[in-house]
């Protein structure tokens, strides 16, 4: 079994093989266009279709602006549609500024987007073209939502996952910074948010009905919900009922970006703390990664084989990830150009790469 | 009237390798005529000058004779015949 990990930076697309994902083989920057301008571009979303293998990155250049390229041979080889992928139409008066998600449907065909400035876009061809959910754009909240310091963007996208109890094809969860969770269940057509219960504390209303800043929803598999908020860690099996519960106690702080769920065992989260708002170090600067395996209730540090001197990077929003094999393997990527995986259940990090540009998303699958 | 686009090296590749592109409008046409008239000629390009609402980038320069387009009226500055039109990525990033 080969594994591929696609790991976007601030300077380019990067890859790493390995058969036993101890071994790794790093290649890249690749090169996506052909004035290889994107290269250097950041990329800051990437996506692997798992029905058909295609690599969909989403890559912003500070000069010639954003758009999306694909490979339909694992990385080797790049190309670009034709006309803009994601554009938003003229009556919006918007520009699309970047990527921030991939993610994808029941078929092959339909693939979504989750961007900057505020809004969904879904594909129904792979992932060559994108159309604006208009629902979710036309919603009256949507003049409400600002900006956070990274970006107005939507970079939770979890299709057909409403709430806990199996699987409903025309729901879907959104997350983005800031304006909180929302949900549909009549496949994009309207759109409630689902923020009872995390809080708001930027904000006069602490516990508004939308309006939060959340950096990162997971789901496990059995459908409960994990999100790391702007401050506050939280779990829910029905967020537009019953509401998230807090269960930062046990982590060294409440603030961080990134959550991965465990593909396979429904009680077991990892989360990566940040040390606050303002410092956006690791706790005592050192490089640690928290797991729980009972739903939150207990955190342990989950730290062998990680670097034990001082450390700087953090992991953002999209920078961790489970290739989902039958014994998952976990990987992140930090801001200081480090990605480590992780193939045991016991929990020793490997490192993967170093001294790559920073780390602004990781995905990994099976080939 | 013609007009002479130049284009910078990184983005010749969207305009067939050409470093630079004649362009036919007619007299007193301006800036963003001219650039509409360029990316009929080469649609890969108009993504990479403008955002989707017609809005130069950013990071983008368009000198018209020498002279920023932002200093002489933006997509509205005027363009003489003969004119040459210049585009030029920014100093930006790091």
């Amino acid at each position: 079994m080969t594994y591929l990990l696609v790991i976007g930076t601030r300077k380019g697309l990067f890859t790493a093989r390995s058969e036993d994902r101890r071994t790794w083989r790093v290649d890249g920057p690749h090169r996506l266009d052909a004035a290889d301008y994107a290269s250097m571009s950041s990329v800051y979303a990437v996506g692997i279709n798992p029905h058909s293998g295609r690599i969909l990155a989403g890559a912003e250049s500070s000069h010639f602006g954003p758009s999306v390229w694909y490979s339909d041979d694992q990385g080797a080889t790049w190309h670009e549609p034709d006309k803009a992928p994601i554009a938003f139409p003229e009556d919006t008066d918007a520009s699309f500024t970047r990527a921030w998600q991939f993610a994808f449907g029941d078929d092959a065909d339909t693939v979504y987007a989750g961007v900057e400035p505020h809004a969904l876009f879904r594909s129904g061809d792979g992932g060559l073209s994108f159309e604006l959910d208009r629902a979710l754009w036309d919603h009256p909240h949507h003049d409400d939502w600002f900006p956070g310091a990274g970006g107005g963007a939507i970079h939770t996208i979890l299709p057909g996952l409403l709430a806990s109890g199996g699987r409903a094809p025309d729901a879907m969860t959104v997350a983005m910074s800031t304006g909180g969770v929302y949900q549909t269940r009549d496949g994009g057509g309207s759109w409630k948010p689902a923020n009872r219960g995390i809080s708001a504390g930027f904000l006069p209303d602490e516990e508004p009905e939308y309006g939060q800043c959340v950096h990162k929803v997971a789901a496990a598999p059995d459908g409960v919900m994990y999100a790391q908020n702007h401050h506050g860690v939280y779990r829910s099996a029905d967020p537009a009922g019953q509401g998230w519960t807090a269960i930062e106690k046990g982590l060294p702080t409440d603030f961080g970006f990134a959550m991965v769920t465990h593909p396979g065992r429904p009680t077991s989260v990892l989360n990566f703390p940040v040390v606050s708002q303002e410092v956006h170090l690791p706790p005592d600067n050192r490089l640690a990664v928290y797991r729980t395996d009972d739903a939150g209730d207990s955190w342990q540090a989950y730290v062998d084989g990680l670097p034990d001197d001082a450390y700087f990077g953090i992991v953002l929003r999209d920078g961790a990830c489970t290739d989902g094999a039958d014994v998952p393997g976990f990987y992140f990527g930090t801001r200081t150009g480090d990605v480590f995986a992780a193939t045991d259940d016991e929990g020793t990090w490997h490192q993967v790469a170093a001294h790559l540009p920073d780390v602004l998303c990781v995905r990994a699958t099976e080939v | 009237m013609r007009v002479t686009v130049h284009l910078p090296g990184l983005l010749r590749a969207d305009a067939g390798g050409a470093a630079h592109v004649p362009v036919e409008v007619s007299d007193g046409t301006q800036l963003g005529g001219v650039l509409d008239e360029l990316t009929t000629l080469h649609p890969g390009l108009d993504r990479r000058i403008r955002d989707e609402q017609g809005q130069l980038r950013r990071y983008v320069n368009v000198f018209v004779n020498g002279d920023e387009c932002r200093a002489i009226g933006g997509l509205d500055a005027k363009v003489p015949e003969d004119a040459d039109v210049r585009l030029l990525p920014s100093v930006a990033g790091g």
